[in-house]
């Protein structure tokens, strides 16, 4: 892998850091009074998703990492790893829980998912913003009530829990917004 | 359609606003008597200061060396020798591999000279230039020592390097454990990362003055109040920027000559370029500097205050990466 002088560094820049790869957030260049330049880093741990400050000294190097994100779609879970397919190679790939972890109330067979590979393994599954689920529980619908006042609890087809109106019934299809995990609207056919 | 980005990086009400700043500096000086000069920006030598890289190109018929100024501050001596009485720049200036949101390897300098002021008396010029060109309120003004021992209860002046490399610690989390520096290296470090940013709490530009005497560059170096040995240097920090570098110059060709061969010493330990030093100023001194302060300030850094911008691109008419 190549390796990336600080003279490089821009956000997106992928490095290994202690052993983990990183992605540069934000890289600011401070030259303090007459002394020696650095650079401030902001950036995410990818394997841990963790937002860190880390400083280099200006024309040091750090070594870069096989990072990429590739759209993959959900094919199955066999009880310890979440299998995916790419759609164009058919190639399968196996996430385990730490690289689906939040991510796992949002997956659903046949949808796309964005999935950062670190040496070809996926390092982090991210769901679209959008997904259509179907209600698989809730307390009965309010007739009438469309008002969208209140609500209640709803269970959905991936064990996901969310609040919905109080007009909404088991088996309708809802779409949620994953970054919130909270409901938009009845799904549109 | 070419998709070639050939726009400026600053809006056009920001090159007018330039304009504007370039007229108040020189009516500025001029109500100072103080007169504009201009001098060469290829310089057959460079300053050897450790950390200040410069630009450098050949002239083809002899391949005579040249390099761009990082700041005119050593021709502006020389007239000053000559005798030119009070004088002032705007100069494009250069330094090699700075770049980022707050520099750009050719920026803009405002650098003026009086023999007619002192030390305290440049600080209130300088001061009186923000609040008149920029609308600034009125600079706060606290010495180097007593700014360390306000913010991190710490004198700097006595302080141990094993103390300030802990106290950089144990306040920079993003500092890896294998982080070397020398005493000066952890001094600046502090100060960049830890007291600077205290700075915007006064609401106010910030004069520190009275910097440590291993931090002189070309300043004169002289006893303090409390009979320690600091150097006649001071910054201005405002709205979170360093902004300007001011001198009570050191007047003394030979222990200059000291410093310059000092700087090159420690850029050969660092495996950096020597840098040829500027008999042509040394002479100039030998042949004598009236008594003279001196301060550069970053036009452009001022302009961005001025006008809001985070990015210095945003107040420059085309950003170095698309020049």
């Amino acid at each position: 892998m190549a390796s990336y002088s600080t003279n490089e560094f821009k956000s997106g820049l992928k490095f290994m850091l202690d052993g983990d790869p990183c992605s540069i957030i934000e890289n600011e260049f401070v030259k303090p009074g007459k002394g020696q330049a650095f650079n401030r880093v902001k950036f995410r741990n990818l394997k841990t998703g963790r937002v860190n400050e880390r400083t280099f000294k200006s024309g040091d190097s750090v070594e870069g990492a096989d990072v990429i994100e590739i759209d993959l779609e959900y094919s199955y879970n066999d009880g310890e790893f979440w299998h995916f397919m790419d759609p164009n190679t058919f190639e399968q790939y196996a996430a385990d829980a730490n690289a689906i972890s939040e991510s796992k109330d949002w997956l659903k067979e046949q949808y796309s998912y964005l999935v950062t590979l670190w040496n070809g393994s996926p390092l982090l599954v991210t769901p679209p913003n959008f997904v259509n689920l179907t209600v698989t529980e809730t307390d009965p619908g309010v007739r009438g009530d469309t008002s969208g006042g209140g609500g209640k609890p709803a269970t959905l087809e991936t064990g996901a829990v969310v609040r919905v109106p109080l007009f909404i019934e088991i088996g309708e299809v809802l779409k949620v917004d994953t970054r919130s995990a909270s409901y938009v609207e009845r799904a549109k056919d | 359609m070419s998709s070639i980005n050939w726009q400026p990086s600053s809006e056009l009400e920001i090159l007018k606003r330039r304009a504007q700043l370039l007229a108040d500096v020189r009516l500025f000086f001029a109500e100072r008597n103080v007169m504009e000069v201009q001098t060469p920006v290829l310089s057959q030598a460079a300053p050897t200061a450790t950390y200040l890289d410069s630009f450098s190109t050949d002239y083809a018929p002899t391949g005579q060396h040249y390099y761009l100024q990082t700041s005119p501050e050593f021709a502006m001596k020389r007239l000053l020798a000559a005798g030119s009485g009070d004088i002032y720049q705007i100069a494009p200036v250069f330094r090699n591999g700075e770049l980022g949101r707050l520099h750009s390897p050719e920026f803009t300098m405002l650098e003026w000279y009086r023999p007619a002021l002192d030390y305290v008396g440049l600080m209130y010029e300088v001061d009186a230039l923000l609040q008149q060109l920029a609308g600034f309120p009125a600079a706060v003004k606290i010495s180097y020592q007593q700014l360390y021992i306000d913010t991190l209860q710490c004198d700097p002046l006595l302080a141990e390097t094993k103390t300030l490399k802990s106290l950089a610690f144990k306040h920079i989390p993003s500092l890896p454990d294998n982080w070397e520096t020398d005493h000066d290296g952890w001094l600046e470090l502090l100060m960049s990362e830890v007291i600077e940013p205290q700075l915007l709490n006064y609401h106010a530009p910030v004069i520190v003055f009275d910097f440590p005497a291993s931090q002189a560059q070309l300043a004169n170096v002289y006893q303090n109040p409390n009979q320690q040995k600091v150097a006649a240097r001071f910054e201005v920090y405002a709205g979170g920027l360093e902004l300007a570098n001011g001198y009570d110059e050191c007047l003394d060709p030979v222990e200059l000559k000291q410093r310059f061969e000092r700087d090159n010493q420690l850029r050969s330990s660092q495996n950096k370029t020597v840098m040829p030093i500027d008999e042509r100023l040394l002479a100039a001194q030998e042949a004598g500097l009236p008594a003279c302060t001196g301060v550069a300030m970053g036009l452009d850094r001022l302009l961005m205050l001025i006008s809001g911008k985070t990015q210095l691109s945003e107040v420059l008419s085309f950003g170095f990466e698309h020049s």
